[in-house]
């Protein structure tokens, strides 16, 4: 037990120590905003094993109205990212119990469908500044004390709030809801003939998903000042799949290791490939799908697991 | 084994993370930037051919200013705010970025205006169409080069009413860009004794503009005003012509690219009016030029990319005449000098951080008028460049009223 | 001029006939993916891109070989129709025994290659298709000018569509077909090639979206991005009419042309995600979809 404590001790100590190492902190940031979302996600695929293909509808969601009520109502920013939270989780609601009434390709493809309505939502709704977006929000303070303009400062309240729900996903996993959770993805029937409500727990998964997915998405608004319609856009929906992807789904740190590098990549791949982005994102995609099934985490577990 | 998976996974995010912070440091060098898109719709508007401008303009500035090298930076933004603004953060705090230029998409170029006001440093919008980044988005930072909206809508609007085609009807892109564009036309038709008759919104990226373009003609109005860009502007006036629509109604481009001209073809394209910043073929100096940049990139410079050579070139002679790189001197003799080269003629940056110059109300040639490539343009009229972007609206703090 | 609710009845009578011709395309679209979906159960989401592929076949034929309209036609779907079976079996054919989700992704990712590459070699602006000599000009119908070419899309789709219907309803190879949906090891047990039929499949649906990349070339710009998010569009039209139903895909992909088509008119700003909320409403009263079964 102890000895299984000095990885978390180490990551701690480093993700402590940021913003002495001369690492960009924006950047680190937006990369834990990104973690934090594609953690969101792999609770709903990796445990649950429902495949959602609209979920920048809520971390989009989340963004815009914390967004909204720190420009043009003034709110502070832990009430402002609070409200955030909750709309997204509204919106996880609603989108989920449409979606939950179908399976796999279905529940997919509805989400997206949903995505889709709620992405032009934004593009109409006169607060959201069309595609422009909103812009010039302001950190505001935390509890009118510390200075959230300040990068550290700022980082160390995402670093909390990462921290803060990496261990709470893992107490639902390893809870009974995450139990009767992964039964019902290995064999729902099973779960169903054992006497489970099978769509109120697979509801409950996709809301708590849909709430952290907005956390990360309110937090970001307030790192980097702006909402625009890129974080509701499908092609956002599209990236944190691909995170969860590649790090690995159903592990606790994949997700965290894709969101590093699909961010990494995004930043300075094209400095060097150009307009190939694109291309390379889809073939990793696709690599990942036909080769790496268990992401960069799982592969690698699988690789030094002692051989029986 | 879970031992094992998180050391693995930490090791990776250690290598991950600094790798990503492993940046070259500040040097001596004078840096321009450039973001831009150089993998979305508006990569062929400005994109690879925009760098190449720069390139030139260093290049014909003998390389160096001040004694110092200068060298540029280039990402592509891949139209999201948040990659732009995080670049020219990055860039400003650790490559001792001197000067950012902006192409394309509004959205992003307004987030990374806010940088530009925050870290001080020079910003050249050259691209983005939204005259919002000089009226309620303005910074002391940034100069909005090229054209913007107001400047499009004025120019083929004000020739189009005062030749006769009093009453308008709108195919409007439905997103605040066209909307703008709408307002800011049917200001100038109704100014200029005309009317609005309709409009319709379409959706972003329609697959198909029959059904509104329907709409339009049984309108009755004598112009067809389109209130879009890019992609949608082509396909709709390609469905424009295909209907016979054209030929019953005169089309109105409120913001059209060479570029779209050259993919649409002149059977398709001809008779549309339209402003533009910039065109190749203006006379011997532009012509000049254009020379140059096709030998490189074979094809004809866009009004952005003759832009971004002149914008590279006012600022280098700024930073030249001021002796130093410091930010405020340099803005303060940028909005202090007229600029005088290829692209404009008499241009001057104005409080608000507009860049004033000619605009010239073209329209598309005939197949047979039409003598050489890219011949596509007949100049109907230069617009005084106050005509153009108007007066100081009052709306940025910088330049009151 | 009589009316209809306040509308005349020219307007809609010319609505609808630019509904149909898009409704051809949305029919011969969902056709290919509904036939892919239903004998693979793999949710083709490349679909847009090999569309937007046929489109460029067209093209390229014609600036680099001369290929007139009419060989492109046959040409491009053959070509492209290859193109889909050697992705069916380099990739695809790894993926038949596990989640169909796996197919999703890794065509999504695919559909993110293809535009990717048409983008960096043929530039985002788009290129000009020339309507083919002898379907140029209009007829005057009256109530509206019909393009010629429209009428022409309306016409080819309207024979595809039964054609392809007709094979797998009521020949021996569609019964075969429908078979292998059914039950594939048993087919294969009556000494069905099973997987040779799968190829064949995959490669007619990719055909069909080629097919539909030509018809369209024509009407808009070739671009990367023209098929980006059609796919969305085509699959909610399959949802509608019933998975699996080749009649449903066909006569779902047909009204919604036209209901799209009559909400330009009334609500033009909806015109883009009407068919999300059909496809919502549908899913809540008919969860198997208009013409399915459950």
């Amino acid at each position: 037990m102890r000895s299984a404590a000095v990885p978390y001790v180490i990551a701690g100590v480093f993700a402590l120590c940021v913003p002495l190492l001369g690492i960009y902190p924006v950047f680190m940031m937006e990369l834990l905003c990104f973690a934090m979302f594609a953690c969101a996600y792999n609770l709903l695929l990796g445990f649950g094993g429902m495949l959602s293909f609209g979920h920048a509808a809520f971390f989009g969601s989340a963004a815009y109205a914390t967004a909204w009520l720190a420009t043009a109502r003034g709110w502070g920013s832990v009430p402002a990212i609070a409200a955030g939270v909750a709309v997204s989780a509204l919106v996880g609601l609603m989108v989920g119990i449409l979606a939950i009434r179908r399976r796999g390709i279905y529940f997919a493809m509805i989400t997206l469908a949903m995505a889709q309505l709620i992405y032009f939502v934004y593009l109409e709704a006169p607060f959201t500044g069309g595609e422009n977006g909103l812009q010039a929000v302001p950190r505001g303070s935390l509890f009118g004390v510390l200075p959230l303009k300040s990068d550290v400062v700022m980082y160390y309240l995402v670093l909390a709030a990462f921290l803060l729900q990496f261990v709470f996903i893992q107490r639902v996993v390893h809870s009974p809801f995450g139990q009767v959770l992964k039964a019902i993805r290995e064999n729902e029937s099973r779960a169903v003939s054992l006497g489970y409500e099978v769509n109120r727990y697979r509801l409950l998964a996709f809301v708590l998903s849909a709430t952290i997915a907005g956390l990360a998405g309110s937090l970001k608004a307030l790192v980097l000042g702006f909402v625009t319609l890129s974080d509701v856009q499908q092609a956002t929906s599209g990236e944190v799949i691909l995170m969860t992807l590649l790090g690995g789904t159903g592990t606790f740190f994949g997700p965290v290791i894709g969101a590093a590098v699909v961010v990494t990549l995004q930043q300075y791949l094209s400095d060097i490939v150009g307009g190939w982005v694109t291309v390379i994102i889809g073939a990793v995609f696709i690599a990942c799908v036909l080769a790496f099934r268990r992401g960069i985490i799982g592969e690698l577990a699988a690789l030094l697991r002692p051989r029986p | 084994m879970q031992l094992r998976t998180l050391t693995i996974g930490l090791a990776t995010a250690l290598v991950t993370m600094l790798g990503a912070s492993a940046v070259s440091a500040a040097s001596d060098d004078v840096v321009i930037g450039d973001i831009d898109d150089l993998s979305g719709t508006y990569a062929d508007v400005a994109g690879t051919g925009a760098v190449e401008a720069i390139k030139m303009a260093i290049a014909d500035f003998g390389g160096t200013v001040l004694g110092r090298k200068i060298s540029i930076l280039v990402a592509d933004h891949q139209n999201k705010p948040d990659i732009g603004a995080s670049k020219f953060r990055e860039w400003a705090d650790q490559n001792g970025l001197n000067v950012l230029f902006g192409g394309s998409n509004t959205g992003v170029n307004i987030a990374m205006s806010k940088v530009a006001a925050a870290k001080k440093i020079p910003f050249f919008a050259l691209g983005p169409g939204g005259a919002s980044l000089t009226n309620e988005d303005c910074t002391a930072y940034t100069v909005h080069y090229v054209y913007d909206t107001t400047a499009l809508a004025n120019g083929t609007a004000t020739t189009i009413v005062q030749n006769g085609g009093k009453t308008w009807f709108y195919l409007t892109a439905d997103y605040a860009f066209g909307t703008q564009l709408q307002t800011a036309a049917s200001k100038v038709v109704e100014a200029n004794g005309g009317k609005t008759v309709g409009a319709v919104r379409v959706p972003l990226a329609a697959s198909d503009f029959s059904s509104f373009l329907l709409q339009a003609q049984g309108s009755g109005a004598q112009v067809l005003g389109l209130a879009n860009a890019g992609e949608d502007f082509s396909n709709s006036l390609k469905a424009a012509n295909e209907f016979g629509i054209t030929k019953k109604m005169k089309p109105a481009a409120l913001l059209a690219f060479i570029t779209n001209i050259h993919s649409l073809g002149l059977e398709t394209a001809q008779g549309l009016y339209l402003t533009t910043g910039f065109y190749w073929d203006l006379n011997d100096e532009t012509r000049a030029f254009s020379k140059r940049y096709f030998a490189k990139t074979g094809k004809e410079p866009t009004m952005d990319q003759g832009g971004y050579y002149s914008a590279t070139l006012t600022y280098l002679k700024a930073v030249k005449a001021v002796g130093t790189t410091d930010s405020d001197k340099v803005m303060a003799e940028l909005k202090r000098t007229k600029i005088n080269d290829m692209f404009a003629k008499g241009g001057y940056i104005r409080a608000d951080g507009v860049m004033v110059h000619d605009m010239y109300v073209m329209q598309v040639k005939s197949p047979k008028e039409s003598k050489y490539p890219w011949d596509y343009y007949k100049l109907l009229k230069v617009m005084k460049g106050e005509e153009a972007f108007g007066p100081i609206t009052g709306l940025c703090p910088l330049a009151p009223k | 001029m009589t009316e209809v609710f306040g509308v005349p009845v020219a307007v809609i009578l010319g609505q609808l006939m630019l509904g149909l011709v898009n409704g051809s395309f949305y029919a011969i679209l969902s056709l290919g993916l509904a036939v892919i979906f239903g004998l693979m159960g793999i949710v083709n989401f490349a679909h847009g891109a090999f569309y937007a592929l046929g489109a460029f076949a067209a093209l390229l034929g014609l600036q680099w070989f001369g290929i007139n309209y009419w060989a492109a036609l046959l040409l491009a779907p053959l070509a492209i129709g290859v193109l889909g079976i050697v992705v069916e079996r380099l990739f695809l054919r790894h993926l038949y025994k596990l989640d169909p989700l796996y197919g999703l992704l890794m065509t999504f990712g695919l559909a993110l290659v293809i535009e990717g590459t048409l983008h960096q070699l043929f530039g985002a602006s788009g290129h000009s298709y020339p309507v083919p000599a002898g379907l140029t000009g209009a007829f005057d119908l009256g109530f509206m000018i019909l393009p010629i070419y429209r009428a022409w899309v309306i016409a080819v789709s309207v024979v595809v569509c039964f054609s392809t219907w007709f094979v797998i309803e009521c020949t021996r190879l569609g019964a075969t077909l429908r078979a292998a949906t059914e039950n594939a090891p048993l087919l294969q047990a009556f000494g069905v090639n099973v997987p040779l039929l799968v190829v064949a499949t995959y490669g007619g649906g990719v055909a069909l979206a080629a097919l539909a990349g030509v018809l369209s070339a024509p009407v808009v710009l070739v671009g990367p991005l023209m098929g980006n998010s059609l796919v969305i569009v085509v699959f909610a039209v399959v949802v509608i009419g019933g998975m699996g139903s080749i009649l449903g895909a066909i006569v779902s992909g047909l009204a919604l042309g036209v209901v799209e088509g009559f909400t330009k008119v009334i609500y033009p700003e909806a015109s883009n995600i009407v068919v999300f909320v059909i496809m919502a409403l549908v899913l809540i009263a008919r969860p198997a979809g208009l013409f399915g079964r459950e």
